[in-house]
């Protein structure tokens, strides 16, 4: 051990604030550990709030990180229902939202993100939701059910999980989405073409290319949204996914250096050595892809960002860095997806995709920059590993699915 | 209700109450025991709750989903009674069980 005891501040009780303060016991940190979050709730997974969880198949307490008493049990002092709202850098101090100051030797922002809002007529209509927190997944959840209709405006991961669900729990779902395919930001084409027509044959209707222009209501609760054709989708609920924005106003504020994210290096420490940042709330280093910086909005990022922040306070080594992933569950289908398709300069689809088990292996030369994979564990497990060794591999090997992973990478 | 004893790859050992319901990964997690990462909560999608069940109790673990091989058979280091712990729900029959942490989960 090769720290002093210290007081280590974390802002934000989210999934990557959680884990750096049940870490930096695991590595046997012995000074104080504040962990402030503004909801009330101790961390939690919300992975399942699009998924099990939404469909009522994983309770309140499958998704908390660690049971309530934990953080008393670890002498983690854990403050719900509080926020940090200015940094003083210069006299290492924090000012909460109730208006008392904490004093920090390590700081540590973890303050994720929040779903963009669309500026709209209507939005603050009752019934237009967002999906972030345990509390707005209750709202939705009451408003799913057999006969409900459910407009998803956004046309992203979390979007269509929610239409899965929605299906499953037996409403009608229509998405609306303003590009001309779904997923547009972050899957191929063939990808989306697969989702689309999976969705539809389970009875999810799309709307592809259309401009949301507001909401339309009775008695201040939704009935419909409005499209810039002047159409109306009528629906009883909205679940607006349009993507995230970061909570690093507060890093901002303070001269911390800023991009796309709070930036972050490899042990994820910030401009300021004695500020660290991790989760979505950072832009960071993506290691196997050169200088590439990116802001990956995942539950790996958050854990590895975890792991190398409480390394660096305990003085342990750096821990050697992973390739990027990331899940998704949509009815039966499971999408594992490996690596960043940065500078791919051609893709390869092995398996057939009717047959609803394929992966789109994204490549740059020889070299596999990225998988996408559906229902193919090996695939993914074994994309993974060539993205991580940059090993070449043959492209007739495969683009055959006969051929079996083991084989095309030796 | 189960005893459980996770080791792990140096050899200290954890031995904890683990509520019925619940999976053998999240034993581990909940009462924050090194060695099993379980990056994606037990979606059967990451390989990073990666054990070794004691000969002794490789039948009463139950058998695997063909995800769970599948996810097994790609993974490193694995042995004949690997498994994916977020795969193994923990009951009364559990009680005593004893698993092994491999050396790295990444
Ligand atoms: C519905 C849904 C499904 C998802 N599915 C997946 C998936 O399948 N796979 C995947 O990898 N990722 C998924 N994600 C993304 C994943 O949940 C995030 O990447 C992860 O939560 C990031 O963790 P974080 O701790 O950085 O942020 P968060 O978990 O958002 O935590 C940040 C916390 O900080 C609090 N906070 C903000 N500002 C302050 C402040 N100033 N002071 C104190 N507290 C503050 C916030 O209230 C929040 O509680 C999903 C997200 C959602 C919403
Ligand atoms: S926790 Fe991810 S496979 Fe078990």
């Amino acid at each position: 051990m090769g720290e002093t005891a210290g007081h280590v501040v974390i802002l934000g009780a989210g999934h990557a604030g959680g884990t750096a303060a049940a870490l930096l016991r695991q590595y046997g940190y012995t000074g104080h550990i504040t962990l402030i979050g503004e909801e009330p709730i101790p961390p939690y997974q919300r992975p399942p709030l699009s998924k099990a969880w939404l469909k009522g198949e994983a309770n309140a307490d499958d998704l908390t990180l660690k049971p309530v008493e934990f953080y008393a049990e670890s002498k983690i002092d854990f403050r719900p229902n509080l926020k940090g709202v200015q940094i003083d850098r210069k006299d290492k101090r924090v000012t909460l939202s109730d208006g008392s100051v904490i004093l920090y030797d390590t700081l540590i922002l973890a303050t994720g993100a929040r779903p963009i809002a669309l500026p709209l007529p209507g939005a603050d209509l009752e019934g237009v939701l967002f999906l972030r927190t345990a509390a707005d997944a209750e709202a939705l959840k009451a408003q799913v059910g057999p006969g409900k209709r459910l407009a998803v405006v956004g046309g992203g991961y979390i979007g269509l999980e929610v239409a899965a669900s929605g299906r499953a729990l037996g409403a009608e779902v229509v998405v609306l989405e303003r590009e001309n395919r779904l997923l547009a930001r972050v899957a191929c084409e063939a990808l989306s073409e697969f989702f689309k027509g999976y969705h539809e044959s389970k009875g999810v209707q799309f709307e592809l290319g259309c401009s949301v222009t507001g909401f339309v209501g009775e008695n201040g609760h939704i009935t419909g949204v409005l499209l810039e054709s002047g159409r109306i989708v009528p629906c009883d609920a909205a679940v607006v996914g349009v993507g995230v924005r970061p909570n690093d106003e507060i890093a901002r504020e303070a001269g911390l250096s800023v991009g796309r994210g709070v930036l972050v290096d490899l042990d994820a420490r910030t401009s300021d050595p004695d500020i660290y940042a991790i989760g979505d709330v950072t832009e960071r280093p993506m290691p196997h892809y050169g200088d590439r910086m990116f802001r990956p909005e995942s539950v790996p990022s958050a854990l590895e960002q975890a792991k190398q922040a409480a390394a660096a306070i305990c003085a342990r080594p750096r821990p050697a860095p992973e390739v990027p992933w990331n899940w998704s569950d949509q009815y039966d289908l499971k999408l594992q997806i490996a690596g960043l398709p940065f500078d791919a300069d051609d893709l390869l689809i092995r398996g057939d995709p009717a047959t609803g088990k394929f992966a789109v292996f994204h490549l740059k030369g020889d070299v596999v920059q990225s998988v996408e994979s559906i229902n193919s564990p090996p695939e993914f497990m074994m994309g993974k590993q060539l993205i991580a060794s940059k090993k070449p591999v043959s492209r007739e090997k495969l683009a055959d699915p006969t051929i079996s992973m083991k084989e095309v990478a030796a | 209700m189960a005893k459980i004893t996770y080791i792990e790859f140096d050899g200290t050992e954890h031995v904890v109450d683990v509520k019925s319901g619940l999976s053998v990964m999240e034993g581990a997690v909940k009462n924050n025991i090194p060695g099993i990462d379980a990056d994606c909560g037990g979606a059967c999608a990451c390989a990073t709750c990666h054990v070794y069940v004691d000969e002794a109790w490789r039948d009463k673990t139950g058998s695997m989903s063909a995800m769970e091989e599948s996810m097994l058979d790609f993974a490193e280091n694995v042995e004949t009674n690997s498994r994916l712990s977020c795969q193994i729900k923990v009951s009364d029959e559990l009680d005593g069980l004893v698993v092994r942490m491999p050396e790295s989960q990444h």
